[in-house]
């Protein structure tokens, strides 16, 4: 009798809640650590990219205008579907990376505890980044943080340890407070990446709020750079790109940037204001 | 002349004591600079008040040197409860000259003596005291145990506020332990000079403050100098986008303070004399020279006529001419420049198609003048609704639901300031978490303190100036997870 014959499995775009395949028709392929073909994946264009950023604006507003405690609980819903996954995380990181088991279990685990850690962070980091002002006048005064809107994301693309947990450290800062995201996973290994939005599709995330557009970094982002409807960039993954070109066509709309950083970002409040903005209320007072 | 007139009250200019030329202020002295001079001229009349250094490339680089050697060598290594000190001693120098500051603003600036002795000045002092009394709380201020000044900041300033630019800029700055070398606008140097002045009462430590006078070529230089790690700025987006061009990929950090197109919404349940007023302090305060200023107004279509009516009678109250008449409402325009500038877009407005009214008032022979003016039947794609004018110029709009409200304020590339008026407290903060604006004021406008952070969404830049998040922008986190660049 034949063995059976494995099932290979499409890795597409996840744009708007969906999974289209690039609409260029292109795709490139993903090999694993020893130069193996692994999976043909789809190369996104400019224009999957601007169709990400079109989902991604349309996504933000009641995305962030759910009450923090719900988006603690989807952030909290991923981490729970991604643990009930890890095999496969583990079997994908490992034929991307070539790392032991071991190694790739502890990657799932750290990426699975940013999730929850971020989780936690939804309903408190107004707290810790906001506050009333003692203004000298008979005014009521709050400086509250609000997400910045659409931001776009290059996930690290170190050789190990990154493939799946670079991108959640990169995109759960980001979405916490309410932003959406178009992140582009790690070139080389995108496959843990493009498993994520399945996870994703099945975690109460709202379709759109994160875009994953699989591609080569360097034809895309130029797109998005100069994109006028981007309000921010987190090029953490740019460190060998020309992200100083990406970052002077930003200023074009004042995105707003954060640079490069080394290896995967560390979780932080800082991360998450980075994508903030300080908005101060004033409100007379009176009593008549 | 009638009881009912008012006889004329100027502010007599002979408290001033003034030198017929100033240089450089770099490492505590003030010294010829390299590039010439240029005159300084009181906008209201045209003639000139003082002569001024204009600062070259190797001018900026000794200020920035005398900067560093300032920071390396006393500033940062001086307790904080010490720079307080110092901080403390020029708000009250401040205090005990503020007439003679508030005279030398409205003379530089051409804005009434009203503003710059009840507003201007008053909030310098307060920004000093305000700042000096973080200098030793720095790790109170939400970045970790030990947060780091940065070094130099270099900051470049606009000629609106002048003194106030300055305060906003230099008091956050040296209370989280940073030297600064400081650019006034070139219309507007006399009251910065006259803070060097302060500087040398106070025994400030040579070279934390250096302020160098000059144009666009000056602060181009300043941005450009490898040896700033900080540039701040307050000006146009334009100017704003050309800094974040030049600036990216490199180390320096930067906040930008730039343009708005501020909508001040109106609902019909307002408290409708306030509202008046306070459209009114929204874009005619300070000529409509404020980068926050209410300059559309969005009014409920069923008010609308009631409002414009109103605003018609009340404008036909204001006082415009002498800015050192304390009963002047309405000042210079501050340049020819500016003037032209604000009679191109308003004559857009005409062409485009939108009704204007100006108050009937008689503009001096001498000076820059334009009368406060309103502008009917605006359309969301009229020039005079979209870009900014930064003068006495409103545009008036309408809505029927809080729905178009948010969207026709929001309507724009810009995100500094809105205003809201409504008598329901439910609905102003609904529609104050829509606004993507960065400073919202419900029925006021305009009002500004040294604990409340201002700055901008979208193409208004980013950054905070004012309160906790003010320090942010001259302080590296220590935080061991922080550090973003």
């Amino acid at each position: 009798m034949s063995a059976r014959v494995a099932v290979a499995k499409t890795y597409k775009l996840f744009i708007g809640g969906k999974f289209p395949r690039s609409e260029s028709g292109y795709t490139y392929e993903t090999l694993d650590h020893k130069g193996r073909f692994v999976a043909n994946v789809a190369k996104a264009s400019r224009k999957d990219a601007r169709d990400a950023v079109v989902a991604a604006r349309a996504a933000q507003p009641s995305f962030a205008g759910a009450t923090a405690y719900n988006r603690g609980q989807i952030l909290y819903r991923i981490a729970e579907v991604l643990e009930g996954r890890r095999d496969q995380f583990v079997a994908e990181i490992r034929a991307a990376e070539g790392v032991s088991a071991s190694q790739a279990s502890a990657q799932v685990d750290r990426a699975i505890d940013t999730w929850v850690w971020f989780a936690g962070f939804a309903d408190k980091y107004a707290q810790v980044a906001g506050n009333g002002n003692p203004v000298a006048g008979p005014y009521f005064n709050l400086s509250v943080p609000e997400p910045t809107g659409v931001v776009v994301a290059l996930a690290p693309q170190g050789d190990t340890g990154q493939s799946l947990l670079g991108l959640a450290s990169v995109v759960a800062p980001i979405v916490v407070s309410g932003n959406a995201v178009v992140v582009m996973p790690h070139f080389a290994q995108p496959l843990p990446a493009l498993s994520l939005a399945e996870v994703l599709a099945t975690s109460d995330v709202p379709g759109g709020v994160v875009n994953i557009i699989s591609g080569n970094p360097a034809e895309v982002m130029p797109w998005l750079a100069s994109h006028a409807d981007v309000n921010a960039f987190d090029f953490a993954g740019g460190a060998g790109l020309d992200w100083v070109s990406w970052q002077r066509d930003a200023a074009g709309v004042l995105a707003r940037v954060v640079a490069p950083c080394e290896g995967i970002p560390e979780r932080s409040l800082e991360r998450i204001t980075a994508f903030t903005e300080i908005k101060t209320i004033w409100h007379t007072k009176a009593l008549g | 002349m009638t009881f009912l007139d008012y006889a004329p009250a100027p502010e007599s200019t002979s408290i001033l004591n003034l030198k017929k030329s100033y240089g450089l202020f770099i490492g505590g002295e003030f010294i010829d600079g390299h590039g010439g001079s240029f005159a300084t001229v009181s906008p209201s009349t045209e003639t000139t008040i003082t002569q001024v250094a204009m600062a070259t490339e190797a001018d900026v680089d000794a200020a920035v040197r005398a900067a560093r050697k300032a920071f390396s060598g006393t500033w940062s290594k001086m307790p904080g409860s010490e720079r307080a000190k110092y901080l403390f001693r020029i708000a009250r120098i401040i205090q005990e000259r503020s007439r003679e500051l508030a005279v030398a603003e409205s003379l530089d600036n051409g804005k009434p003596i009203r503003e710059t002795r009840d507003v201007d000045i008053p909030l310098v002092a307060a920004w000093f005291f305000y700042y000096a009394g973080w200098a030793d709380k720095l790790e109170y201020a939400g970045l970790g145990p030990a947060p780091r000044a940065l070094g130099v900041a270099g900051q470049i300033i606009p000629w609106n506020f002048p003194l106030l630019m300055l305060a906003w800029k230099i008091a956050p700055a040296l209370a989280a332990g940073n030297t600064v070398v400081l650019k006034p606008a070139e219309t507007t140097p006399l009251t910065a000079l006259l803070f060097a002045e302060i500087c040398q009462q106070a025994d400030l430590p040579p070279g934390v403050v250096n302020i160098v006078t000059g144009a666009g070529a000056t602060g181009a230089a300043l941005v450009a100098h490898p040896d700033v790690n900080k540039i701040a700025f307050t000006g146009s987006t334009a100017v704003g986008r050309g800094i974040a061009q030049s600036l990216a990929g490199t180390p320096t950090r930067v906040t930008l303070e730039l343009g708005g197109k501020g909508a001040n919404i109106v609902f019909d349940d307002a408290a409708i004399d306030q509202a008046i007023e306070g459209i009114v302090s929204g874009i005619f305060f300070n000529q409509g020279h404020v980068c926050c200023a209410g300059s559309r107004l969005l009014v409920q279509e069923n008010i609308h006529d009631d409002v414009v009516a109103r605003l018609q009678k009340r404008l036909s109250t204001l006082r415009l001419g002498d800015p050192l008449d304390k009963n002047t409402d309405i000042g210079a325009v501050n340049s020819k420049a500016q003037l032209q500038r604000i009679t191109e877009l308003a004559n857009s407005g005409d062409s485009e198609g939108a009704d204007r009214w100006s108050a009937p008032c008689e503009l001096p022979a001498k000076g820059f003048w334009f009368p406060p003016t309103l502008f009917t039947g605006v359309q969301t794609s009229h020039r005079i609704a979209r870009e900014e004018i930064f003068g006495p110029v409103l545009s008036i709009l309408t809505f029927r639901t809080p729905d178009e409200a948010v969207a026709k304020a929001n309507n724009t590339p810009y995100g500094l300031s809105a205003g809201i008026w409504t008598e329901k407290a439910s609905r102003m903060l609904a529609i104050a978490d829509k606004l993507r604006a960065g400073v919202i004021w419900a029925n006021t406008f305009n009002k500004f303190d040294p604990a409340s952070p201002f700055g901008g969404y979208k193409e208004s830049g980013y950054g905070r100036e004012g309160g906790k998040h003010g320090l942010a922008g001259y302080l590296e986190s220590s935080s061991p997870k922080g550090g973003l660049k």
